[in-house]
């Protein structure tokens, strides 16, 4: 271990002492406290503002003609009946703005240029004095296509024969390491290598295969995306969008519009829902070149559903082949895996993600020899992005469905052969990264829990009534954040005169809480209580300091370690101003319950208020400087792949957990409804338990509802017809079966008080879970989604001659 | 956002909505009559269907679309524009109401209207299933005034109207509403959504009738297939499969449900009504 | 073809200048500032836009304005306090607050009509939204605790 990962270690544990010592003392300690949401009432009473809510006056809309095919040749655009409709003040098409984005590979121009590859993306942009004529005019932009061969799946994709998506790929740019394969429409293909793949077979007595897949699917975010975009006579760029990547925005408009990066200005308010979903950038650079074509112009673009689902970015889809091994007696020898995800039209995340899968493809087990290949292939689908989870909830489905098999083969139970397996310090993950105790959180404790709390051993299918079974399935789920190796985050706070404090992060307030949870960690800190914290709930780049991006799961540990430096800092600057006054060293003092108190003689104090500005003498003269507190947060220890190999130590720790479905089956008519589902999740410290839970609820509702019912629907011609919440189906009120959350609480050495997120870990075995359960019940292997009923009908119905 | 523009008129009285319709048509307006509106406001928004019409007559003000009560001749009189969710709640014509509480949500169902629903170009037309079974009475409006006449007399796949005339009120005979029955609708998943199928059954004296949507193109009542699956002769097993040759048109295959699938659910969902009503069960809705 | 309606929203007249195919949800959002009905999908799937008319909830994108004049309508921002919304902030019952508005204004509407709603008549009122954040678990607890239980009659 590094010197200096050490000292982040020692000086963490010591502030775990000093909880440890508030909470016996019965001081202010706000960790393990729900507190409601700092934004709450603004929220139950209609007031907060999301990005469409605001308007500007003068401002235009923009909205878009979107492809009708899925691959097409562009022929010709005719934009001239089109700019000649009533209040139409700008038509943009591609060729207007011909710049390539994207952040692995640039290959998705802004507006389509030639030609079109999936349906529903955006062709051309039409900026009007209302919505209304802005919509209207759209119709009137006449587009010439020549179809093209439409590549329905990855495999179709893969064979290269149809056509290929992109011909010039070997002409983009590419801001990653990838190793491609164009000729079969591979943008990325990742190899990982470790342990012998012979030796592994050699050893196994037991091998069982398996084909798993899942189509694409939606993040459906109740606020659809929205963004406004303004240029200033300055040169200033000022947008707002409904986005978790502000400061992301920042950068790659700056970069692909060549502007200089502090001219433009990102604020982003509430966001409602997100998901992954809006951590990609699209609907700001066509809102920037919509306002750019106008002469800087604000305008606004929301998206309806129906846009919002097709032509944005969305949930990537799988298929996956698994081969499995082990010894007689159940213990892992071999895992050989392939991957194709389903990147749709463009790259996006989907290479990361790709790689985020094949890394840790194993799941939380530990095996010796891993031998994965995963595509990154294109498809004429929407192209996909970032989904809570980040690949995990799609290896899980695939290594967990493949371990039921397998415990089927050995005639072992599930739960036995899992907790056998499970990984743990000292073992490696399949990307060779060395687990220790401080990134690694114990498995087999959240097995054994998820044992008791379903009631394993009740037996996983038991009668329940004529044509009626109960059944249960499991899963075990591991994630890492694939963040960059330095993504950053900061903390600035400034005190106002009574001594209450402000304290702004770039942190998006997208629905998950961190905020408050910041607001905690700031409170426990600085011994106040939370009302004496004022936090800054929107996100503005010209004001708030940089955090990477609210993705990941990764908020409040990177957050929360720049909010607790900057807590530091402060007590540092508020210690030297009282030094003044208590006519000492700073480093005598002590600072909590808003005071500034001598440590050998707590009653000596003085009050922060009268220390925020440098202290003032009673002539007037004042000493020391006006206290205002930073803190920053690097990620460290991160190195990336080895391409041949796949070594590489993606991401900061493990959040490891266990996951159980119970299901009500009729065996007659293949319903089921869903009556239980179980998350032991190794969480760390809890700071906010009633957010916690409802953020694992939330992400199990969401991991329950893609299991059971979402999916893109597409026709012939490679067009979705299910891009309304009326045909695209997603959980409602009365179908969330009952949930057991738990936690085992092993502290991650280096999160704020030993905390770490747990926005994304509940969806990640639920597809899993639910495939297990209702394969036992309807006593067939169930490995694709969704789980509707007709296709387990269609399963069993293959099955009986 | 609705794109195209209609001129909006209401109507106070049956008179006022029909002499619109006829001054609009004759100064080449294309008029629609407008219930309870939501099925134009969201096919127009899409730009599909209603494209055509430039006004709209909203009919929900006109009192005698409103009524919903028993009239002195003991019929059950429901005003076209009676929300779904009131004749949920109200409960006179229980089949009906049954019927009505699965279709869409219960806040649409506030808006959605018993004429609105079986005039639709929606291709279930749920509600319509109980007054085929009952051989309703429509009461209709047009220039001559109103006519009565029997659902049964005008419904070819949809009711049948001529232009400028519309529904005021539909009218179920007593005897039918106390009649033992059973409504079911089948989803893919879930209790909000479009049907594979919906099944509605009425216990008559003798048989028990039955109407059917989400199965074809169109929601229909079938004299023959009663006939077969009131066949006491044959077991029931054998009535259904019987039945399902029967069925008129090609039965649905979509994102909802394939056609084999549908016909799987149906044959179930029909042997559960029919064991349950047979066995004296009843007046209630599986779903 | 824009036309003056007066509209009785939050207990006060207000005169628009609408389209007659402009929806309620878009008058009071653009028209009236009133944004805390939030448009999720304009085709009356979600809920978020639920408002009350007379006090029945109604899915403010499956009304035109012109259609609107005359009733009595409450939106969000015309509640003051209510106990339901104190429930939703107490049992953690939203996390982005975006269906929120919509969710709260069915609960009210149904507490009002049903203050001893039943089981079934919560499921049946609430399917009505989609909460994309929350498990619904909290949502449940939140109108459970202001419905009088049988127990309390």
């Amino acid at each position: 271990m590094k010197l200096e990962l050490k000292k982040v270690y020692n000086y963490h544990k010591k502030e775990m002492i000093k909880v440890l010592l508030i909470q016996q003392m019965g001081c202010l300690n706000l960790i393990g406290k729900s507190i409601p949401r700092r934004e709450g009432k603004n929220k139950v009473t209609g007031t907060a503002k999301y990005t469409a809510d605001y308007s500007t006056p003068g401002q235009l809309y923009a909205v878009l003609v979107t492809s009708p095919h899925a691959h097409a040749k562009i022929k010709s655009i005719d934009i001239t009946k089109a700019t000649k409709c009533a209040g139409v003040q700008a038509v943009v098409t591609g060729k207007d703005y011909p710049v390539l984005t994207g952040s692995a590979v640039e290959d998705r121009p802004v507006l389509a240029i030639e030609k079109v590859r999936y349906f529903g993306e955006p062709v051309a942009i039409v900026v009007a004095n209302s919505e209304y004529e802005a919509e209207k005019a759209c119709s009137y932009v006449q587009v010439e296509y020549e179809l093209l061969p439409v590549l329905h799946s990855v495999e179709e994709s893969f064979t290269g024969k149809n056509a290929l998506i992109h011909e010039s790929f070997h002409l983009y740019t590419k801001p990653k390491k990838l190793k491609p394969i164009p000729e079969r429409n591979v943008a990325n293909h990742v190899t990982v290598r470790k342990g012998d793949f012979h030796k592994g077979k050699h050893i196994s007595d037991v091998l069982v295969k398996t084909n798993v897949s899942l189509p694409q699917s939606d993040h459906a975010a109740m606020e659809t995306r929205s963004v406004k975009a303004e240029i200033l006579p300055t040169g200033e760029v000022h947008i707002e969008s409904s986005s978790q990547a502000p400061f992301d925005i920042q950068q790659m408009v700056s970069k692909h519009f060549n502007i200089d990066t502090n001219k433009v200005i990102v604020h982003t308010p509430f966001v409602g829902g997100a998901f992954g979903g809006k951590a990609a950038i699209q609907l700001e650079f066509i809102a920037y070149i919509a306002s750019k074509s106008t002469g800087g112009k604000p305008i606004k673009l929301t998206h309806s559903r129906e846009n919002d689902m097709i032509s944005s970015p969305v949930h990537i889809g799988m298929d996956s082949d698994v081969k499995l091994g082990a010894t007689n007696d159940g213990k892992l020898t071999m895992l050989e895996m392939t991957f194709k995800f389903d990147s749709g039209a463009y790259v996006d995340e989907s290479s990361d993600i790709t790689t985020t899968a094949a890394l840790n493809c194993t799941g939380p087990y530990k095996v010796d020899h891993v031998w994965c290949d995963a595509y990154c292939v294109y498809t004429n689908h929407p192209y996909a992005t970032s989904f809570r989870g980040y690949g995990h909830g799609e290896l899980a489905f695939a290594i967990e469905r493949a371990l039921d098999k397998l415990a089927e083969k050995l005639q072992m139970d599930p739960m036995e052969l899992r907790i056998k397996n499970a990984i743990k310090p000292g073992d490696t993950t399949p990307s060779q990264a060395k687990l220790t105790k401080g990134n690694i959180g114990n498995t087999k404790a959240c097995l054994e829990r998820i044992k008791k709390l379903i009631d394993w051993d009740e037996g996983d299918v038991v009668p329940v009534s004529n044509n009626v079974i109960r059944a249960k399935g499991i899963s075990g789920l591991w994630k890492t954040s694939m963040s960059p190796t330095d993504a950053s985050s900061g903390a600035i706070i400034t005190l106002n005169k009574d001594g209450s404090m402000n304290l702004n992060v770039g942190v998006v307030e997208i629905g998950q809480g961190t905020k408050t949870t910041l607001i905690q960690i700031l409170a426990t800190s600085m011994q106040v209580d939370e009302s004496k914290i004022h936090m800054k709930m929107d996100v503005n780049t010209e004001s708030s300091p940089e955090h990477w991006k609210t993705v990941a799961s990764t908020a409040v540990y990177m957050a929360g370690n720049a909010v607790v430096e900057a807590a530091e800092d402060v007590k540092r600057q508020l210690k030297n101003n009282a030094s003044y006054k208590l006519r000492c060293k700073p480093e005598d003092l002590e600072v909590g319950e808003s005071r500034v108190y001598l440590k050998s003689d707590p009653q000596k104090h003085v009050n922060v208020q009268s220390v925020v500005r440098g202290y003032k003498y009673n002539n007037g003269n004042t000493a020391g400087n006006m206290v205002i507190g930073r803190g920053g947060f690097v990620m460290n220890q991160l190195t990336n792949m080895d391409l041949k190999t796949g070594k590489a130590f993606p991401g900061p720790a493990w959040t490891v957990g266990a996951q159980a479905v119970e299901v009500e089956f009729n065996t007659r008519t293949f319903f089921y409804t869903i009556t239980k589902a179980v998350s032991v999740l190794d969480a760390g410290v809890i700071f906010n338990p009633k957010g916690a839970r409802g953020q694992v609820t939330g992400a199990m509702s969401m991991g329950l509802s893609w299991a059971s019912r979402e999916g893109f629907y597409f026709n012939q011609n490679g067009n979705i017809i299910n891009n309304q919440f009326r045909t695209y189906k997603t959980l409602r009120f009365d179908e969330q079966p009952e949930y057991i959350v738990d936690f085992v609480n092993t502290e991650q050495l280096d999160g704020p008080y030993g905390a770490r997120g747990v926005g994304e870990h509940g969806i990640i075995g639920m597809p899993a879970a639910l495939a297990n359960s209702l394969s036992k019940a309807a006593n067939t292997s169930l490995n694709h989604l969704p789980l509707i009923p007709e296709f387990i009908w269609s399963k069993k119905k293959e099955e009986t001659p | 956002m609705i794109t195209t523009d209609f001129e909006y008129y209401c109507a106070q009285s049956i008179t006022e909505a029909v002499d619109l319709f006829k001054q609009l048509s004759d100064s080449g307006i294309r008029p629609l009559f407008y219930n309870g509106g939501t099925e134009i406001i969201t096919l127009m928004r899409i730009n599909s269907f209603y494209t055509h019409v430039n006004a709209v007559i909203d009919i929900k003000r006109i009192p005698e679309c409103s009524v919903l009560e028993m009239d002195e001749h003991d019929y059950l009189v429901i005003g076209a524009s009676v929300p779904l969710a009131e004749i949920e709640e109200n409960m006179a014509f229980p089949l009906l109401s049954k019927n009505c509480s699965r279709i869409a949500d219960h806040t649409s169902r506030e808006k959605i209207t018993l004429g609105g629903n079986v005039c639709g170009h929606i291709k279930y037309k749920e509600a319509i299933l109980p007054l085929l079974l009952t051989n309703s009475t429509l009461v209709i409006a047009d220039e001559k005034g109103l006519h009565e006449v029997f659902i049964q007399d005008i419904f070819d796949k949809e009711i049948i109207l001529e232009p400028g005339s519309f529904i005021v009120q539909f009218k179920i005979e007593k005897e039918f509403l106390s009649m033992p029955y059973i409504n079911k609708k089948m989803t893919k998943i879930d209790r909000i959504g479009y049907p594979l199928i919906t099944v509605s059954a009425i216990q008559m004296k003798k048989e028990i009738r039955f109407a059917f949507s989400g199965l074809c193109e169109t929601p229909f009542y079938s004299y023959e297939i009663d006939d077969i699956l009131n066949n006491e002769e044959n077991s029931i097993r054998k009535r259904i499969n019987a039945a399902i040759k029967q069925i008129p048109e090609p039965i649905l295959d979509d994102i909802e449900g394939s056609a084999s699938y549908r016909k799987f659910v149906l044959s179930n969902t029909l042997e559960e009504i029919m064991m349950k009503l047979n066995g004296g069960g009843g007046n209630e809705a599986i779903s | 073809m824009k036309q003056l309606v007066e509209l009785f929203i939050n207990e006060e007249k207000k005169q628009v200048h609408v389209r007659p195919t402009d929806t309620l949800l878009h008058t009071l959002r653009n028209n009236l500032g009133l944004t805390g009905s939030k448009p999720g999908c304009e085709n009356g799937d979600c809920g978020a836009c639920t408002a009350l008319v007379d006090g029945r909830p109604m899915k403010t994108c499956l009304v035109l304005t012109v259609e609107a004049a005359h009733y009595k309508i409450t939106t969000i921002e015309g509640l003051k306090d209510s106990s339901i919304q104190q429930a939703f902030e107490k049992k953690f019952a939203f996390q982005c607050g975006y269906c929120t508005s919509g969710f709260i204004m069915n609960c009210y509407a149904l507490t009002m009509q049903y203050p001893n709603a039943d089981k079934y008549q919560i499921k049946n009122w609430l399917q009505s939204n989609i909460c994309r954040c929350t498990g619904y678990e909290e949502i449940e607890q939140a109108i459970q605790s202001i419905v009088i239980s049988d127990k309390a009659k």
